[in-house]
């Protein structure tokens, strides 16, 4: 009988970030100038889900008590690498495609290695591998440019049956090939288990070194699926690294929002999504409401320094003193 | 701890080597060795201009990260220093716009600005419990998105002050820059605090176990708060040298010291995890970081091998002794 609690102080978080999401849309669409219509769900999905498949790869490291800086700049690399390789026949195209997803899992794999067998702090690790992959996109793009297979990108981005986003489609492909498995895996509940308590975790013989490093290593691939992504949106390549950063910033704004713990152990990446999508429209709203522009970097700091502060009303429920320090 | 157990060869060596930090020791022979290396591609890399040149450039950064160096033993990170470089450098020289009493309060008043987000940030760690590492990211967001509210998104025309570039570039010693003679006596002032205060004992303690120093009596919230406010005034004030050094400030200015300055505490033997480190350390990494820096540049590498090496150097050199210790 209590089963259905037990799934709902689980999925909280979720919850509360789908809930979040679904007011900020119908606020964001009723107040568009051209309504709720397909052309603006499918501009909206384009925009949310780079954010989503990169919200996604930080909760896998998020998840591990860890933390990924340098998802941001994999994003930059192979969007970079996208606009080269991703080109020509359909054969050609697959090709690319193959070899810009297995750059980003390189790429992941490198952090995991670094963080568990190097026994690096994985702020530290990530920001410098972070320069490293940064320094690679500027090689690959030292000025914007390349280009990308267009037939594959419109498809991507377009919309099927001429109503759900293509973009959305992929997405959920993505979580139910990558996040569904992983989080039912032995290597997602040691990825779970070494962030909750990584002592009690080694004690129970989960094999946490393995899970992390799978976490790790997804999540380069979570995130070239979102550089990737970039290419089909923006037919070039562009080492920019302001915006590589912001992808980081932001990536992490999607994670609180969608309930997952910083602290490790808990939260769902299906919630990370839904933050993210939030995160999106809610710095869209400005637009809708006819703000200048210059507004936003404030606007979305704004939001994201309410968001991290309501994790502090956890604080009331403590009881004694001593549970403040960690 | 290590005085005890080591014997050997490290029982031969003089006091002052055994006593040594290995990190810290490492760090001074990779300064060596560049200096070295450098002497191989030009002559002049030995020349006391160059030398001299080099610490004045490692002064802006050594003032960076002497906050950072704090909050780092603190056990935290503090990554709101690119837009708090920004915010110094922008508010003091906004301030200079406003008549004779702006120019002679630019200094101050664009260091409280860098002492406001870092109260921002000291708050939200200490009293708020929020990870350091969020909540900095978070106002660095929200410094990011004031100054483009405030300079329209364009460079401010404002120039800095006769009194900023006097301290960025001028000479009170002859021979010697002023820069490197602030962050002399800045250094001086965090050794004295580290080694010869409560406060100083405190900021370790928490480092070690916060909990521990709780029930110590240390107002451990009280301590955090003013480190990470001394670490966002120290951001504030090196954006003050850094406006004074190229006379005007610009959009995204510190973006480049936020990765030198943390590197360079840890590179110096600090632990990130806090509770040990000396300034010492930080002075080593400081001057590695720099050059480095320089030796890429005189290079003439570009843009993308110079941060290819950049963080192939650091992950090397963390790995190399920088390592948590096995946990089983």
């Amino acid at each position: 009988m209590k089963d259905w609690r037990y799934w709902l102080a689980e999925q909280r978080g979720t919850l509360l970030a789908f809930a979040i999401f679904i007011v900020m849309f119908v606020i964001y669409t009723s107040n568009h100038p051209a309504g709720f219509n397909a052309n603006v769900v499918q501009t909206a999905a384009n925009k949310g889900v780079l954010l989503a498949f990169v919200a996604m790869a930080q909760t896998l490291v998020v998840i591990t008590a860890g933390i990924d800086l340098s998802v941001g700049m994999i994003f930059l690399l192979t969007n970079c690498l996208a606009s080269w390789l991703v080109v020509g026949t359909p054969a050609q195209t697959a090709l690319g495609v193959i070899a810009v997803l297995a750059a980003g899992v390189l790429c992941g794999a490198i952090n995991g290695a670094i963080v568990i067998y190097g026994r690096l702090q994985p702020i530290v690790a990530t920001i410098a591998t972070g320069a490293v992959y940064y320094g690679i996109a500027l090689l690959l793009r030292p000025f914007p440019g390349g280009s990308v297979n267009e037939d594959l990108a419109d498809a991507l981005t377009g919309r099927v049956l001429g109503v759900v986003p293509a973009s959305l489609v992929v997405l959920l492909v993505i979580v139910l090939v990558v996040w569904v498995p992983f989080s039912r895996s032995v290597l997602g509940r040691a990825a779970y288990a070494s962030g909750s308590s990584e002592t009690a975790a080694y004690m129970s013989g989960v094999p946490i070194r393995r899970g992390k490093f799978a976490a790790y290593t997804l999540a380069g691939l979570l995130s070239a699926i979102g550089g990737l992504f970039l290419t089909f949106f923006t037919y070039t390549g562009e080492a920019a690294y302001a915006s590589g950063n912001s992808y980081t910033l932001f990536s992490i704004a999607a994670v609180v929002l969608g309930g997952v713990s910083l602290f490790g152990g808990k939260g769902s990446a299906i919630g990370a999504i839904f933050g993210a999508l939030a995160f999106r429209t809610i710095g869209d709203l400005l637009f809708v409401f006819d703000f200048d522009p210059l507004w936003q970097p404030l606007f979305q700091g704004g939001i994201l320094l309410l968001a991290v502060s309501l994790g502090a009303f956890a604080l009331f429920r403590v009881r004694n003193r001593l549970e403040w320090f960690l | 701890m290590s005085e005890t157990t080591s014997g050997g060869i490290s029982g031969r060596m003089p006091a002052f080597l055994r006593r040594a930090d290995p990190a810290v020791a490492a760090a001074f022979a990779c300064i060596v060795v560049l200096l070295l290396l450098g002497s191989l591609y030009s002559r002049s890399f030995l020349s006391p201009e160059y030398l001299l040149q080099q610490l004045k450039v490692a002064s802006f950064l050594g003032v960076i990260a002497t906050g950072m160096m704090l909050v780092i033993l603190l056990g935290q990170i503090d990554l709101s220093v690119p837009w708090a470089v920004a915010v110094g450098a922008m508010m003091a020289c906004a301030a200079a716009a406003f008549g004779p009493a702006g120019v002679a309060l630019a200094i101050p008043f664009g260091v409280l600005c860098g002492v406001a987000i870092g109260i921002v940030n000291g708050f939200g760690v200490a009293y708020l419990r929020i990870p350091s590492m969020i909540i900095t990211l978070a106002t660095n967001a929200v410094a990011q998105g004031l100054m483009v509210v405030y300079t329209g998104g364009f460079s401010p025309q404002d120039s800095a002050t006769a009194a900023m570039r006097y301290l960025a570039t001028g000479f009170f010693i002859p021979g010697l820059p002023n820069a490197v003679i602030i962050w002399a006596l800045i250094g001086a002032a965090m050794v004295f605090v580290l080694t010869r205060t409560g406060f100083g004992r405190a900021v370790y303690g928490i480092g070690n176990r916060e909990r521990a120093a709780y029930l110590s009596g240390v107002d451990t919230r009280r301590v955090v708060m003013i480190a990470f406010a001394v670490s966002g005034g120290l951001s504030a004030f090196g954006g003050v040298l850094l406006a004074g050094y190229a006379s005007k400030a610009a959009q995204s200015m510190g973006d480049a010291y936020l990765l030198p300055s943390i590197a360079a505490v840890v590179l110096g033997g600090t632990s990130i995890l806090g509770g040990r480190g000396s300034y010492l350390g930080t002075v080593a990494g400081v001057i590695l970081i720099t050059l480095l820096q320089s030796i890429l540049s005189v290079m003439q590498m570009p843009e993308a091998g110079r941060q290819i090496i950049y963080g192939v150097v650091i992950v090397a050199m963390l790995l190399l002794y920088g390592r948590a210790p096995a946990s089983r």
